[in-house]
């Protein structure tokens, strides 16, 4: 069942939505990751929220001119213009007043969805309200999705996608330094608005499949999780649009797949899995690799610490130092120092006396930069360089044995 | 007004001096709500020189210089750039901001951030071809950073990293360098990096206008000084300008006399 699913073998519908669902997916992940760049993830928290009295209004325009109350576009109109309004708000509050962004957030959503669910339930007491089936836009409803809704997606999805490609440059340049960018002639102001505004239209356009409530976790997730695995902008949003779209496609297929199961709520689940796999696992900025990289740096300390103590024929009280010293065969277990131990040791305490003329010495100031009480000199300076110190070193005086 | 007029004693720049200055500043007052922090402040930028903005935190230096970029809006003044509008000018204007004021963990290279030096030259769609990157490894070259190249940016250090931000600047290709404190938190090795380039520009015949904090080194790194606080206190060059009787003014009580001591003041 699952397998015909992912091979969209389900049939009409579930092909539509899922093909319409990774469609929105990749669209949302390359939007959103301008919008977490510029660290507004949250504003399209309240865009999305603002979607839902415009939805409302729409239907009711629509069916006292006498039209279908349900025509997709129609509604999508409405609630884009909402949603633009709510946007504003938000920008104004922001900037005119002492609001904190926040805060203005905050005021935005609840208020926006609040007359919303009011003019839902005006609409339930309506006559030609009774069907109206609006409710599904809170957490979409993929079951009557028709051709022609499928391609508003479609059709939305690339124009927005087109655009974000079309001005990816100024906008990775706001996110990154919006001073410099402003000093280069561009239009900071207008430029935010526009990437707060592809996330509305991605937003609109996601309504019917994921809903206006859990929209903003495809718009969010896939480039958290893509940051993890990446350094670079332009690959930041590959990553996430792959994410996104891989997220879209599975979730709706597994939603197909079993009965009763909602599609937006899955597709969010499919990618916060995404994004667990690469919390753990990512290289660099996974939490594996940082605990991996913690015990490594540990135990560098542990076995520096080791070699100086041997040296100067201190006793070695902790046991991890012990441990790592006589794995290494540097020491025996009852803390004796074995041969090799002994020349290691010298070397080291060599080492940090070499240390000790470069960081006193203004002519090594570069190298003395890198200090750490780990690193060996020899992988900094030159042979000659030395050559120089070592002879400013008084004689070796041995190691006590 | 008055005051302010009393403070251009002597040197009011001629008519002339606009159309000829990389950066003229007319009446420009900026202010955060209702306090003013640069108010009605006149600055003529003389080109192929070295100036120096100083005076106490919080009077304006960085504000002045973004307020000339059209960073900030100002209140009243009036900027032109080689006696044009900014607007069509801003090919001609690199700018430093301070090195505090990005998130460094932003996921970009080294080599990228200098690519967006070449933003008018790029525009939205042009690709970036081979010979953009040459002239964006040549301005790494000059600042002495082509072997970080390929590093993300959060792997630097400060210093590095405000050299990173000076070879943007370079690959702008400007006449008009505006930095503000490139020397803020940087070690003693960057330091001298950066002066020496600044002082190679000036050499080709550029402009170099930076806001600088440590009083010590204005003599031995700059020709011209601009002292201010919310006002304009002087404005010259470092014999004219950079006095014990100015920077009583531009710091008020603020610098103690045995600093201004050390000072290698132009007699005055």
């Amino acid at each position: 069942m699952l397998w015909d699913a992912l091979l969209l073998q389900l049939g009409y519908n579930a092909t539509l939505v899922t093909i319409g669902a990774c469609f929105l997916g990749i669209a949302a992940g390359v939007t959103g990751t301008f919008l977490f760049l510029r660290k507004r993830a949250l504003v399209s928290d309240a865009i999305s929220h603002a979607t839902l009295p415009g939805v409302a209004l729409a239907f009711i325009v629509m069916v006292s001119f006498g039209g279908d109350g349900r025509n997709l576009i129609g509604l999508l109109l409405g609630s884009a213009v909402s949603a633009w309004i709510g946007l504003l708000c938000v920008s104004w509050l922001t900037r005119y007043t002492r609001l904190a962004e926040d805060a203005a957030i905050g005021a935005v959503l609840s208020v926006f969805f609040g007359f919303g669910i009011v003019l839902l339930t005006v609409i339930q007491s309506m006559s030609s309200g009774r069907a109206a089936g609006l409710e599904g836009f809170l957490l979409g409803s993929t079951a009557g999705m028709l051709w022609s809704d499928a391609m508003v997606i479609l059709v939305g999805g690339a124009a927005t996608l087109a655009l974000v490609l079309m001005f990816r440059r100024p906008m990775g340049m706001v996110a990154f330094d919006p001073e410099f960018a402003a000093a280069n002639g561009l239009n900071v102001a207008r430029i935010d608005l526009m990437i707060m505004g592809l996330a509305m239209a991605v937003t609109v356009v996601g309504l019917k499949i994921v809903g206006l409530i859990l929209i903003v976790a495809m718009l969010i997730i896939p480039p958290v999780t893509a940051r993890f695995w990446t350094e670079r902008t332009d690959r930041v949003s590959l990553i996430a649009g792959a994410v996104g779209g891989l997220s879209g496609y599975l979730g709706a297929s597994l939603s197909a797949a079993a009965p009763n199961v909602p599609t937006g709520p899955i597709i969010v689940l499919v990618s916060f899995a995404f994004f667990a796999l690469a919390l753990f696992f990512a290289p660099n900025r996974g939490v594996l690799a940082a605990v991996l990289r913690h015990l490594k740096f540990q135990r560098r300390v542990h076995m520096r610490q080791g070699l100086l103590a041997l040296a100067q024929g201190q006793p070695i009280y902790e046991k991890l130092t012990l441990r790592l010293l006589t794995r290494a065969g540097l020491a025996r277990a009852d803390g004796v120092v074995t041969e090799t131990g002994r020349a290691r040791a010298a070397k080291a305490l060599w080492d940090e006396k070499r240390w000790e003329i470069v960081r006193a010495d203004q002519a090594f100031e570069g190298a003395a930069a890198l200090y750490d009480g780990l690193r060996e000199l020899e992988t900094i300076l030159t042979a000659d360089q030395l050559t120089e110190i070592d002879a400013r070193i008084a004689p070796p005086t041995g190691v006590p044995s | 007004m008055t005051l302010e007029l009393a403070a251009n004693q002597g040197q009011a720049p001629a008519a002339d001096a606009i159309e000829t200055s990389p950066l003229a500043i007319r009446g420009m007052t900026v202010s955060y709500g209702q306090k003013p922090v640069v108010f009605s402040v006149d600055m003529t930028v003389v080109p192929g020189a070295m100036t120096a903005i100083v005076g106490p935190n919080g009077a304006g230096k960085s504000t002045l210089l973004k307020a000339a970029l059209g960073i900030v809006k100002p209140l009243s003044g009036q900027v032109m750039v080689n006696g044009n509008a900014l607007a069509s000018q801003r090919q001609r204007i690199a700018y430093v901001p301070q090195r505090a004021s990005v998130d460094w963990d932003f996921p970009t290279r080294v080599i990228d951030v200098v690519l967006m030096g070449l933003y008018r030259e790029l525009g939205l769609l042009r690709r970036i071809r081979p010979h953009h990157r040459d002239k964006a490894m040549a301005c790494l070259e000059r600042v002495g950073m082509t072997e970080f190249a390929e590093r993300q940016i959060g792997q630097l250090s400060g210093g590095q990293q405000q050299r990173v931000f000076l070879a943007r600047a370079l690959a702008q290709g400007a006449d008009l360098y505006l930095l503000d404190e490139p020397f803020a938190g940087v070690d003693a090795a960057t330091e001298k990096a950066i002066i020496s380039v600044l002082k190679s520009l000036r050499d080709e015949g550029k402009t170099v206008v930076a806001v600088h904090h440590d009083l010590a080194t204005v003599p031995e790194y700059f020709d011209r000084v601009f002292m201010i606080n919310t006002r304009k206190v002087a404005e010259g060059t470092v014999a004219e300008a950079f006095t014990a009787d100015n920077l009583d003014k531009t710091y008020g009580g603020r610098l103690v006399t045995g600093q201004i001591d050390q000072l290698d003041l132009a007699a005055g």
